[in-house]
């Protein structure tokens, strides 16, 4: 009331005759129309950053043909120089695993590109039944269990589907760390904040693919929006049986793999 | 990138066996995280020894009452410290309260801890010593005169009513506490547990062994400052209240031992895919900390000790130094058990095929000497405390 008597005194002053009770009509009356106006101007700012980019229309997932798969590692080598990943063995938004079924039956895995130091097993051919690699990232879970944990809610899931980490909010607890069972996160060394495979979002709003899918030279991995039936990614998923990793666990993977053997989890 | 974290982790690399994901090299939650429930653990546990004098009405434990109040308050202070350390930025860690994710079960620490410090532990603190507040500060000179007063938040009233009125109010608040002291502890063995990615963490049970080794560490803690503080104070310790304590302490270790050793058979019969490298994760990287440090010298040595001072009835110098040894070891076996659920949950990958290694610093914010400086930390509150707010001089009660 102190403000609004010293406004009705400046416009006396001034000879305006606005009265008390127009004032507060004009006061009442400014509040909504200026929460409508700041969020048509938020929301347009939205648009022209997402260049008519609707979130809302798209749900993204990842396919993975096994048997295409050749371990060659471009797809790491491209993640690393697109999303500025540490060049160290021990980060990665993406990786390959080799599978080696032995004839006991015995599986040997190894991650196929962290440095080479780590100690290998040397397997003779002939007690070799199959190998096989798989590449992994982050499964964009539909049912998140990092989002669920982390306390100040800088991971999250977008309308389209891509599970995200905000790396001014986060404050660097790594709960999201301890309960993503694929291993799929790690805390960044020089932010000091979680970090994961992000489907290249940067890339995917402009209508591009990822980086590891761009490069790949086998086509071992299909990106795709899983409301377009035209998609790459449905189709794939039409024409292959699928599996993703950790079923079990209820975080509904969206990283779908087609021939996946029963050994790789 | 920092050069001597490189160097760590090629080290580390070259010490993995089986295959772990490429992610995992790293151990995320360090040695404060092991000083975290560690703490949180004593605090529930001298509150729930102090109720039993509030609430229960168990006479003969009345002389450590106060000492357990206090003992809680200094570790709880403490608490946030370890995990304040441990963040990325702790410069963030006001966010907590700010924006908390509600389906977080991280996102309670600050309303559980701040609900268990300001709603529990500093009320009923302030009600239990009003009245020796009050009569300290006419008693005492400046400047100590207005730190009672001021403490005593200028409160003047020490009739008998008013002094009632406060000997109810701290009971009805230890009430409330016994949940929330359940609460404080579950919750932190509920973050464990809750984790359905991690085999080792994944347990309903994990907030009750949480809090059964809780109240164990607590009393043991507070035999432990009782038979410490006694005789520096040139009193004489009481038996009754030792014996007691003691018994309370045998109690709690027997449901404790029970309910570890129902998970660790449950998992045993389930014997679910985890099996094999949790079998490995035992023999290979936990066996002194769980089997030797925490089974045997934790557990089954003290309680035998705790039992033999009764059974045989022994001579009060005997028992005495039992129970002290016997808390002792206790001590090193909570400790050791937070380790083992700590650490020992990130040694394994989650593609359950191989291990990894813990190598823990001396030095920085994450290494031994935070750890140990955080430890000793409480004791250095609780001695100021009890200069301060004298456990065991009840003056209102005299002067009335």
């Amino acid at each position: 009331m102190f403000v609004g008597s010293v406004i009705i005194r400046t416009c006396r002053r001034k000879g305006c005759d606005m009265k008390r009770r127009d004032l507060l009509k004009n006061i009442i009356l400014f509040i909504p129309v200026s929460g409508a106006f700041r969020a048509t101007i938020q929301a347009a700012q939205a648009n022209s950053d997402l260049n008519g980019y609707h979130p809302e229309n798209h749900y993204y997932g990842m396919g993975i043909e096994v048997a295409k798969c050749i371990g060659c590692g471009k797809c790491i080598e491209a993640c690393k120089i697109e999303n500025n990943v540490p060049r160290e063995p021990f980060f990665f938004r993406t990786w390959v695993e080799r599978y080696i079924i032995k004839k006991d039956s015995s599986v040997a895995v190894e991650s196929i590109h962290t440095g080479g130091k780590q100690p290998k097993e040397t397997i003779e051919e002939k007690d070799i039944l199959r190998s096989f690699f798989v590449p992994k990232t982050c499964n964009q879970c539909a049912n998140p269990p990092c989002v669920q944990v982390c306390p100040v809610g800088a991971t999250f899931s977008t309308d389209d589907g891509v599970v995200l980490v905000d790396r001014d909010r986060c404050i660097g607890c790594r709960y999201c760390i301890q309960a993503c069972p694929f291993g799929a996160r790690y805390l960044h060394p020089q932010t000091r904040t979680a970090d994961k495979c992000t489907f290249c979002y940067h890339r995917v709003v402009k209508g591009l693919l990822p980086a590891c899918v761009e490069v790949c030279p086998t086509q071992a991995r299909i990106f795709g929006d899983l409301r377009s039936r035209a998609s790459e990614l449905v189709r794939f998923q039409r024409m292959n049986k699928i599996h993703v990793l950790k079923p079990y666990l209820n975080t509904e993977p969206k990283v779908y793999y087609s021939g996946l053997d029963g050994v790789v989890n | 990138m920092n050069q001597e974290l490189t160097e760590k982790l090629t080290d580390l690399l070259s010490q993995v066996t089986g295959y772990i994901y490429p992610n995992e090299i790293e151990i995320h939650w360090s040695i404060l995280i092991v000083v975290y429930p560690y703490v949180t653990g004593v605090v529930a546990g001298a509150f729930i020894l102090a109720s039993l004098v509030k609430v229960f009405n168990v006479e003969e434990v009345r002389p450590t009452y106060r000492l357990s109040l206090l003992t809680a308050l200094s570790f709880l202070l403490v608490a946030p410290l370890p995990l304040n350390l441990h963040l990325g930025h702790p410069e963030r860690a006001y966010e907590i309260f700010l924006t908390p994710n509600l389906r977080s079960a991280m996102a309670m620490f600050g309303f559980v801890y701040a609900w268990y410090l300001m709603g529990v532990l500093l009320l009923e603190i302030w009600f239990e010593y009003r009245g020796d507040l009050v009569v300290w500060s006419r008693e005492k000179q400046f400047p100590m005169k207005w730190i009672y007063r001021l403490l005593s938040l200028f409160s003047n009233d020490i009739s008998k009513r008013a002094l009632e009125f406060d000997h109810k109010a701290a009971k009805a608040i230890t009430i409330i506490g016994i949940p929330s002291a359940f609460l404080l502890h579950g919750y932190v063995g509920f973050i464990f547990g809750s984790v359905k990615a991690n085999p080792w963490w994944s347990s309903v049970l994990m907030p009750i062994v949480f809090l059964m080794s809780a109240i164990v560490s607590g009393i043991a803690l507070i035999i432990f400052l009782y038979m410490v503080i006694t005789p520096i104070r040139g009193e004489t310790i009481d038996m009754r209240c030792l014996d007691r304590l003691a018994s309370f302490l045998f109690y709690a270790v027997i449901v404790d031992f029970s309910l570890e050793a129902l998970d660790f058979v449950h998992r045993l019969y389930e014997s679910e895919e985890s099996v094999k490298i949790l079998a490995t994760l035992i023999n290979q990287k936990l066996f002194m900390s769980l089997l030797i440090i925490q089974v045997l010298l934790g557990m089954i040595i003290p309680s035998a000790m705790l039992v033999a001072g009764r059974a045989w009835r022994l001579s009060e110098e005997l028992r005495k130094l039992l129970y002290f040894t016997a808390c002792i070891l206790i001590q090193v076996g909570i400790f050791s058990t937070r380790w083992n659920v700590v650490i020992g949950g990130q040694l394994f990958s989650k593609s359950l095929r191989g291990l990894t290694t813990y190598k823990m610093e001396v030095i920085g914010s994450e290494g031994l000497m935070m750890a140990l400086a955080l430890l000793v930390l409480p004791f250095v509150i609780l001695t100021i405390l009890v200069k301060l707010i004298p456990p065991w001089k009840e003056a209102s009660r005299q002067t009335s």
